[in-house]
């Protein structure tokens, strides 16, 4: 691809938390319309990785550029940037004191200040995508876990973020809730949305990745598309993480 | 003809007077919720600052004010106040005294479990959305507070105004004392008043907290998450 369409350079990104390093100079870019999904270990740092991208977690050193602005400078208003990058966390965090319609509509009427008639003809085509229309004055104690989660990404869609981060959204979730909110994000993937996935799914991996990274102590070791990937990884390391997800026949 | 008991509540001024203790009871319950609620609210912000000296100071106080009994409280600031410190403190400034101080430990304890309820996620994805920090605590953290926080203090609100039964004890008169004044001064024409005298300040007592504890059960069941 063209260096023009790059939406996102991570730059020598470290990250520690005093006493141990959780993320060693990682670099990595992703590009309008892509779909990266990240893979690796529990504790390898991939979720940290995320909360890095928006803020809510601070960094040592290193750059994050954003449209080619750096957004890792002492005078970044993270509340603007944050407009931009969506992130949908594993435990939905929807607020339970309001509906399904005000969570999704808090965002757009008060941090954008968009005309709430508009904003909320806009919820409820989105919430008509997902399949939760019918749901919409709903509390989020009245909804399964895979219903909640499917608003969360709505809440995050309405605010037309230029990136996604997907926190693995679907490591709380009962298993046959699993693909509805897996279904969800296949069909941004085709609608040309840039996303950033954690996830456990190494299926789901597989199918929506433009291409996969392999983070395992801190740092990328491999990248590739996920054919190659998941068939003939060039390292050891990831070969071995993924042969912990197949079985050797008993018999 | 058996003696109604009940006649003496009709005698002279006696229900006027039986009200206007009540209204002392309530005057004086209200000046410290009110105090109460504006310290706890302070107090249990403090308590939930992760300073240790803070942290320990109103451990402290929170510990100290709830294992002694209101009676003895009240004893050490009316009677330990004027031998100690030559202060003479009337017991209308004393029961406010006390009572703030126990209302304020109650209420910042309560505070302080409401705000370290709502989980850090909570804040955290108000700022994935963009929002600014007073954003958050605006429209997420402060109405999610509340709706923990505003049944349990009308409760503690109820039971502030049933214990100040106990200022009887340093001379102040309420409705109890006025009660105990109108059963001693009937004694002999009346000797079966007692029990209607103080089944009238159970009703007074009743309809005065009744509103109170309804008013918390349909909160609490409305909020409930």
């Amino acid at each position: 691809m063209k260096e023009t369409e790059k939406l996102l350079e991570i730059r020598h990104l470290h990250k520690d938390y005093g006493e141990g390093t959780i993320l060693e100079d990682v670099s990595l870019d992703i590009h309008k319309g892509e779909v990266v999904v990240l893979i690796g270990p529990s504790g390898c740092g991939k979720s940290t990785f995320l909360r890095c991208i928006n803020g809510l977690e601070p960094i040592q050193s290193g750059e994050i550029f954003l449209d080619g602005e750096n957004i890792i400078a002492n005078k970044t208003k993270w509340s603007e940037v944050r407009q931009k990058i969506g992130m949908v966390f594993q435990s939905y965090d929807l607020f339970p004191h309001m509906t399904v319609l005000d969570n999704i509509l808090l965002g757009p009427t008060k941090v954008q200040r968009r005309d709430k008639k508009e904003a909320t003809a806009e919820a409820e085509k989105l919430l008509e995508r997902v399949g939760l229309l019918d749901r919409k004055d709903a509390y989020p104690r009245q909804l399964s876990g895979g219903q909640k989660q499917r608003v969360a990404i709505v809440r995050a869609l309405i605010m037309k973020p230029e990136i996604m981060l997907f926190d693995e959204v679907t490591a709380a979730l009962d298993p046959e809730m699993v693909r509805e909110v897996l279904d969800v994000m296949l069909e941004l993937a085709k609608s040309g949305s840039t996303m950033m996935i954690v996830t456990h799914e190494m299926q789901f991996a597989r199918a929506v990745a433009d291409k996969i990274v392999f983070l395992d102590g801190g740092e990328i070791v491999e990248t590739g598309a996920p054919e190659d990937f998941f068939n003939s990884p060039k390292t050891e390391r990831a070969s071995r993480f993924l042969h912990t997800f197949t079985f050797d026949q008993v018999k | 003809m058996q003696d109604l008991g009940i006649r003496v509540l009709f005698m002279g001024n006696n229900f006027m007077r039986l009200l206007g203790g009540l209204w002392v009871t309530i005057q004086l319950s209200l000046i410290s919720i009110l105090l109460s609620v504006i310290f706890g609210i302070l107090l249990g912000i403090v308590m939930t600052l992760k300073n240790p000296v803070t942290k320990c100071i109103t451990r402290i106080y929170l510990e100290f004010i709830r294992i002694m009994p209101q009676l003895v409280l009240l004893f050490l600031v009316y009677f330990g106040a004027t031998k100690a410190f030559g202060i003479n403190l009337s017991g209308e400034t004393s029961a406010v005294i006390v009572f703030t101080l126990w209302g304020t430990a109650e209420m910042g304890d309560l505070v302080r479990g409401a705000l370290i309820s709502i989980p850090k996620h909570q804040y955290e994805s108000g700022a994935a959305l963009g929002m600014e920090n007073a954003q958050i605590y605006r429209y997420i953290i402060i109405p999610q507070t509340l709706r923990r926080l505003i049944p349990l203090s009308i409760n503690l609100a109820t039971r502030m105004i049933k214990t100040t039964s106990l200022i009887v004890m340093i001379g102040v008169v309420e409705v109890l004392k006025v009660g105990q004044q109108i059963i001693e001064a009937n004694r002999y024409t009346v000797p079966d008043s007692a029990l209607w005298i103080y089944v009238t300040i159970f009703f007074l007592y009743f309809l005065v907290c009744w509103p109170f504890s309804v008013l918390a059960g349909k909160l609490e069941k409305k909020w409930k998450n």
